[in-house]
């Protein structure tokens, strides 16, 4: 027959969630690198060793999704680190390292299982099958996906009375219509390459390989919580501009993972338990009173 | 003139109505000194939270972008579930359990239980940016089923109806109405049974938020345990809870507002309530310690943060659970009282480390969120509201006391019906498990 194990579990699975009481409470899961039509993602590598911290792509971005626009000759900004912000979707910093300055930029990473998507109870962040991770107005506002976010990029307008949550969308809005994302077209000094993630990868391992003395032999987000869409090369180790060496490779809705599959278990198996030890009890104090006893 | 002061009296609407009015007015008195110091409070913060809704978050919370959840969350949310705790595990020991000694509290358990989350839930809202968008989970204005925060929204809101359920029973005597009460009354254990699992996975749940956050979390607090964790210490929070409002309500409520019985009662069920508190928070500590040994985090513990770890763990975990055993031994209910009061700030701690101070702990002070003062007057404010709608019930509804007679009549009568069902059973070849249902017993 036509039918495997998979999908007959997979049917089975669908069926007792469907009878289950409160059936649209159970967790479903979507494991996102297999979400929306098998595309491929699309991702940017950052190549620290050609950026020169001209801060174009700030400017890019600022203009692109009408945020104030920064002063870009303004070279004071690198002396203190700046992590985003709601009025700046993506930075440029400047790190002091064992091989001297180094210009990174900062933005979101684009999962690609985002902690911020499993955490929305709205979906209002969204992974989009092109590959930029979107924030949408049905969002309640719980910043929830600002705890979840394992490089803190979500930022929220607090002195609003009509918040936004703001961060940076790759560009989403262009990217339907065929275009680059606006900080990699406005890069100068081609630091910024933008592609599929598979192409990127390739295209890095090649660069490592080709130029091994100026790359240290990592990608950045290759393998980081599961996988991003931006990749980053270094010629020093990622700690020294300004990324934790602690993220783990497991992509972030796995931590909760456990937690939502204990879920169907307890709502089915609790109830019927507790409904025994009921009746058990329930028979006990019947017999007790039968008996002429005082319960 | 003494208006109509008991439900037996009314035949008409307009004897309802009458009666309604009688109930609206005061009872006892005003100017006590908790009413001076509680009605500014209230007043201002009711203020602030009109000014909040205006403004928006940043006029009134202290912003530290680093800190995406302050008090309103860390506080009132996690630790007022908590501490509502004591309504589920009540429930379970006097509907599940059949434990008929408890009886007397197990209405003021509940109603506690119900308001705090009305209120302390509700304060959701206060921190929720865009608050007008709080329906979208429930509307379907997208399902976040991936969400544990969906999991919790759905489940505070289905577990409130339950516990309205549960504790409408004593609403229908008040009002006199006897064929509601016996409506409702017939829905308390489904509603029990229901509200106990979903407790069980909100209550961790509401740990399980934290599962994501795991480098921002000090490794002494951030484990994959964190709800079950979180599940353990709402049992023993919840019951200490119910440990000082019961010390406090039969001590500060008029003598017609309390049945003598119960009040006499109340000694010894204080004592089996600090057995149960002791075990948990045994239980609790035995898992804090695997978790630290699995963990490998001994050499953690000596720096600031471990210090502190140790304190919450020794002094406000094992210190209570001593005392509470103590008072049990004894019988001496003044260290269960103690212990209770010690375990709920060591529960308010606990819950506040998760959001707040453990959260991110290596910034530097100035980066650091402190709650700014209107924030506090808003909490308090919503905690002492909470208080006077506690009371307010109290003094007319039959929390504390008997319910009527006729109530108590409706009550045998259905174990009756049950008790000759019970009889039947075996000859009808049914089980208990139907209630005798089946076939109709009313009939005599």
């Amino acid at each position: 027959m036509g039918i495997d194990r998979r999908t007959f579990l997979k049917g089975l699975g669908a069926g007792i969630a469907g009878i289950a009481p409160g059936g649209s409470l159970l967790p479903g899961r979507v494991e996102a690198a297999e979400a929306p039509g098998n595309k491929e993602f699309m991702g940017v590598i950052v190549d620290t060793t050609r950026c020169v911290g001209c801060r174009s792509c700030e400017l890019a971005c600022a203009e692109a999704h009408n945020l104030p626009i920064p002063d870009i000759s303004d070279t004071s900004v690198f002396e203190k680190n700046r992590p985003t912000s709601e009025t700046q979707w993506e930075v440029v910093n400047r790190y002091q390292t064992e091989k001297g300055e180094i210009f990174a930029k900062r933005q979101c990473m684009h999962c690609n299982q985002p902690g911020c998507v499993s955490a929305c109870p709205v979906n209002a962040m969204e992974k989009r099958k092109e590959g930029p991770v979107t924030w949408d107005t049905n969002c309640m506002g719980c910043r929830y996906c600002m705890i979840s976010c394992p490089f803190d990029v979500p930022k929220f307008e607090h002195n609003s009375a009509t918040p936004k949550l703001q961060k940076c969308n790759l560009c989403w809005e262009r990217l339907k219509q065929g275009e680059k994302p606006a900080c990699v077209e406005a890069c100068p000094a081609e630091a910024l390459t933008f592609g599929t993630r598979r192409e990127l990868i390739e295209e890095a391992n090649t660069r490592i390989y080709k130029k091994p003395n100026e790359y240290i032999s990592h990608i950045f987000g290759e393998h980081e919580v599961g996988g991003t869409g931006y990749l980053y090369l270094s010629s020093v180790p990622f700690e020294q501009i300004g990324f934790r060496s602690d993220l783990g490779t497991t992509a972030y809705p796995e931590y909760t993972k456990g937690f939502l599959y204990s879920v169907p278990v307890v709502l089915l198996l609790w109830p019927a338990f507790l409904s025994g030890v009921s009746a058990i009890t329930k028979r006990k104090d019947n017999v007790r009173r039968k008996e002429g006893g005082k319960v | 003139m003494n208006g109509i002061t008991t439900t037996e009296e009314m035949h008409s609407l307009k004897d309802f109505l009458i009666f309604i009015r009688s109930e609206l007015k005061p009872k006892g008195k005003i100017l006590t000194p908790f009413n001076l110091i509680s009605a500014p409070i209230i007043l201002l913060g009711g203020v602030l939270i009109l000014y909040r809704f205006i403004m928006g978050m940043g006029a009134v919370v202290h912003n530290a972008s680093e800190y995406p959840w302050g008090i309103w969350i860390g506080f009132i949310v996690m630790v007022g579930v908590a501490f509502a705790g004591g309504a589920y595990v009540t429930a379970f020991i006097v509907y599940v359990l059949r434990g008929e000694k408890y009886h007397s509290i197990v209405r003021m358990a509940v109603l506690n239980g119900f308001l705090a989350y009305v209120f302390y839930a509700g304060a959701i809202l206060l921190d929720l940016g865009r608050w007008w968008n709080i329906v979208n989970p429930l509307i379907g204005n997208r399902f976040g089923v991936n969400s544990v925060l969906f999991l919790v929204a759905w489940h505070f809101l289905l577990y409130m109806i339950a516990q309205l359920v549960e504790i409408s029973p004593a609403f229908a005597e008040w009002l006199g109405l006897k064929r509601a009460r016996k409506f409702l009354a017939s829905l308390t254990l489904g509603a029990v049974i229901i509200g106990i699992t979903l407790s069980t996975l909100h209550q961790s749940g509401l740990g399980a938020l934290f599962l994501m956050a795991k480098w921002k979390i000090h490794p002494l607090w951030y484990t994959e345990f964190i709800p079950l964790l979180f599940f353990i210490s709402s049992i023993f929070a919840g019951l200490a809870v119910v440990i000082f409002i019961g010390t406090v309500s039969f001590r500060v409520f008029d003598k017609d507002r309390i049945d003598e019985e119960y009040r006499k009662s109340w000694d010894d069920i204080l004592i089996d309530l600090g057995k149960a508190c002791a075990i948990t928070m045994f239980v609790y500590f035995l898992l804090q310690v695997l978790i630290l040994v699995h963990g490998k985090n001994w050499a953690l513990l000596n720096t600031p943060m471990g210090y502190w770890y140790l304190t919450e763990l020794m002094g406000l975990l094992l210190l209570p659970a001593f005392l509470f055993g103590w008072g049990v031994k004894s019988g001496n209910p003044a260290p269960i009282r103690i212990a209770a009061v010690l375990t709920m700030i060591g529960v308010i701690i606990n819950r506040i480390d998760y959001s707040i101070i453990a959260f991110k702990w290596y910034l530097p002070f100035s980066e650091r969120y402190i709650p700014s003062w209107m924030e506090v007057v808003i909490t308090l404010a919503i905690v002492f509201t909470m208080v006077w709608v506690f009371r307010w019930i109290v003094n007319r509804v039959p929390i504390l006391r008997k319910p009527p007679q006729w109530a108590i009549e409706q009550e045998q009568e259905e174990e009756e019906i049950e008790g000759r069902a019970m009889a039947l059973a075996p000859q009808l070849g049914l089980t208990m498990a139907d209630g005798g249902k089946t076939i109709d017993l009313h009939k005599k």
